[in-house]
């Protein structure tokens, strides 16, 4: 390490493992993880959400947990919160549906409306 | 870039590792093994957080969810809870009045506080580099070295106010200044970690648990001064600083932070650790220096000062470890926003470790000008189980006691001076209303004894003959004249000792006296001890009316001075009684009462004693 900018570099890299615990996050992806949820396969959801996210290098998305949601007839059930947006409520998630959200939503921002089960708080 | 969804950082400062929190991280790392989620959470050992009281503590990110007093056994319950299912363990999270605290930041304890010195610390990997520079580490050594010189950093931190955090107060800026205007082929700095008073370990947290910053903070120094070389001069029982600062230093060499040319300027810079065997003088500069050259650790007489011959006779600056802590903030945040906070002559923010009767003993960070009380019932959260306040004692053995009527007074240099206490290191040791004043003058002049090093007859004799009369004070063995002749002594020691630690031995009796008058004078005039510590005088008294005759007393009395029946009820042989207190437990109806001041029989014995003595 030579100079300012050598150490700009470090200083992002290791931001970026950091970023859990600083709270600034464009997008969080609420995953539920009650008993139903997980019997339903809850954690293949978000496992599949952890490495589409990590494959592209998306360092403002948080991925984490809550409990029963109360839609059990729906679940996997996964909430994507915006800032400043109404917040996205998914129903009976799989892995092939986690990884159109996160093309279609995620990235570009369209809402995939055929897995939308509610939208608002 | 990682699959990590939750970051679980388990306090590892001293503290926390003594009440099992290494026991707790193994136990975590076995549970997320097994449930085969350990690639989703990242564990990381911090330093200390700061609520002791609470230890082990964790805090879960993202949500900051703030767990308390955890055990291995409530791992796998936190595990499939919380983890897997996204409900935090609410038995395990704090309460304040009825109402769960939900986060980290909302604790009360963290409410008051402002972390400078402590910003990292609970919060980093502090064996983790990277983890320091993402916090803005090391930016503000690079931007100092590659666009600033020497006396400009010196004007930054005159500007800033900051003042030697080591007890002293000395205004850093001007340290810097002497040194880098003497012309010298070596000049060196240091590091003094060597923290020794009872109930203080502000040093010890920092070092463990952000020691890239105290690195950083004496490489700026080392190029303000135009020094090479550096040493943090840490006492051998604190083995998990020293460890974390080698770890720091090597990484800081491999990374090409420390060595030559860093960050391609011709600043070149070496620094290593050297352990003090623990004595408590070898906090003073010189003896320190001393210590270093590997002689014994003795104070020289001062001037000549370590600025102009210090370390091998050349031009040395010893800065405190949390003076060094301050520094890169001061350079990353402007000096104008550090002199933002604080009173007129004392800048910044102070760490103290709050310890004694209080409910949340720990270590804090608070802006200066903060008052006692925010200090003691806000931060502290008032006193541990419903006593009252007494007094505290601010800086250890050479700062005084202050009492319930200064509770409004803001925390700086020159105001806790004036009341003849001192900021001191930071040592914060609340005592309430059981506590003894004369027994603790003696606790703190007796340790004093212990650590003084003897080359000046003032403190080698003169604190010993307090020792002796404080001694004969809680024996019921108090003269008139004592008190004079405690102050009359005290104010020569203080004048006369060569270095520090005389020089401010005397000021716990001092100020207890000067607070505390009445408690002396019930030791010496009536033989009591209003608070019932000191075994000579008080007693213990068996209520005839309570007694149900059980013999259990008796029977548990090892010295067999308890004797009675079932109808006559007992009572307690006074002359042969060694206040061991057996009886008191034992007692199934809590019979016996300790009566303040001596029982009039051992009075007489001890009178009688004395009159034969004078007349032999």
């Amino acid at each position: 390490m030579k100079t300012l900018a050598d150490l700009k570099k470090i200083r992002e890299k290791a931001q970026e493992e950091m970023k859990l615990r600083d709270g600034k996050v464009r997008i969080k992806i609420v995953v539920g993880m009650g008993t139903s949820g997980i019997a339903m396969g809850a954690r293949e959801v978000m496992k599949t959400f952890l490495e589409e996210i990590s494959n592209r290098n998306l360092t403002d998305v948080l991925v984490t947990q809550t409990g029963e949601k109360g839609l059990s007839s729906m679940e996997p059930v996964v909430d994507v919160i915006e800032e400043g947006k109404p917040k996205v409520t998914y129903g009976n998630m799989t892995p092939e549906k986690a990884r159109r959200v996160v093309v279609e939503h995620i990235v570009n921002g369209r809402v995939v409306s055929d897995y939308v089960v509610a939208t608002g708080d | 870039m990682s699959l990590k969804r939750i970051d679980l950082l388990i306090c590892c400062g001293s503290g926390c590792i003594s009440a099992g929190s290494l026991k707790v991280k193994e136990r975590f790392q076995e549970v997320l093994a097994d449930k085969g989620i350990s690639s989703e959470v990242n564990i990381i050992e911090t330093g200390c957080m700061g609520p002791c009281d609470y230890g082990p503590v964790l805090v879960i990110y993202p949500e900051g969810v703030f767990y308390k007093s955890v055990k291995p056994e409530d791992v796998e319950e936190i595990v499939t809870e919380h983890f897997l299912k996204g409900r935090p363990v609410q038995r395990l999270m704090l309460r304040e009045e009825e109402r769960l605290v939900s986060s980290q930041k909302e604790v009360p304890f963290y409410r008051k506080q402002v972390k400078v010195a402590l910003a990292n610390c609970g919060f980093i990997n502090p064996e983790s580099m990277e983890e320091y520079i993402a916090t803005g580490g090391y930016e503000a050594l690079g931007t100092v070295l590659t666009t600033m010189n020497p006396q400009q950093v010196i004007d930054v931190v005159k500007a800033s106010g900051l003042r030697g955090r080591g007890g002293g107060g000395f205004p850093t800026h001007i340290k810097w200044q002497l040194v880098h205007d003497v012309e010298s082929d070596e000049k060196y700095i240091i590091c003094n970690g060597d923290e020794g008073d009872p109930g203080a370990f502000m040093d010890r947290s920092v070092l463990e648990g952000d020691p890239h910053r105290v690195i950083e903070g004496m490489m700026i120094g080392a190029y303000a001064i135009g020094a090479t070389k550096g040493f943090f001069y840490i006492r051998a029982e604190y083995p998990l600083a020293i460890k974390r600062i080698r770890n720091a230093i090597k990484q800081a060499k491999e990374a090409g932070l420390m060595g030559e040319n860093i960050f391609g300027s011709n600043f070149s810079f070496e620094a290593e650790v050297r352990t003090g065997a623990g004595a408590f003088v070898c906090g003073e500069e010189t003896a320190l220096i001393q210590s270093i050259q590997g002689e014994r650790g003795n104070p020289t007489p001062k001037p000549p000062y370590p600025a102009v011959k210090g370390l091998w006779n050349k031009p040395t600056v010893v800065n405190n470890v949390e003076t060094f802590a301050n520094i890169p903030t001061i350079f990353l945040r402007g000096a104008e926003w550090f002199a933002s906070m604080g009173t007129e002559t004392s800048k910044g923010t102070k760490v103290f470790a709050l310890t004694g009767d209080v409910n949340n003993t720990g270590l804090v960070e608070v802006p200066m000008g903060i008052t006692l009380r925010e200090l003691i019932f806000d931060v502290g959260g008032g006193m541990a189980n419903g006593h009252e306040f007494k007094a505290v004692q601010l800086g250890g053995p050479s700062g005084g006691c202050l009492t319930r009527e200064h509770l409004d007074v803001p925390v700086d240099y020159e105001t806790l001076k004036e009341r003849g206490a001192m900021m001191g290191s930071g040592g914060v040791i609340v005592m309430n209303d059981q506590k003894c004043m004369v027994n603790v003058a003696k606790f703190f002049i007796g340790f004093c004894v212990d650590e003084s090093c003897g080359k000046c007859s003032p403190c080698r004799i003169g604190l010993k003959h307090m020792y002796n009369i404080l001694d004969r004070i809680t024996r019921g063995e108090g003269k008139e004249g004592d008190l004079e002749e405690l102050q009359h002594l005290g104010e020569t020691i203080s004048r006369l000792s060569l270095c520090g630690l005389g020089q401010t031995a005397p000021n716990p009796v001092l100020s207890t006296i000067r607070y505390f008058r009445e408690e002396y004078e019930s030791h010496i005039r009536d033989h009591s001890c209003q608070t019932k510590v000191c075994t000579d005088l008080f007693h213990f008294m068996i209520d005839k009316n309570r007694c149900i005759g059980c013999s259990l007393c008796a029977r548990k009395c090892p010295v067999s001075c308890i004797s009675g029946s079932r109808d006559e009820k007992y009572t307690i042989s006074q002359t042969e009684c060694i206040k061991c207190g057996n009886c008191q437990d034992v007692c199934p109806v809590k019979a016996i009462d300790r009566i303040p001041g001596m029982h009039p029989d051992v009075l007489k014995q001890l009178q009688e004693k004395q009159n034969i003595s004078i007349e032999e």
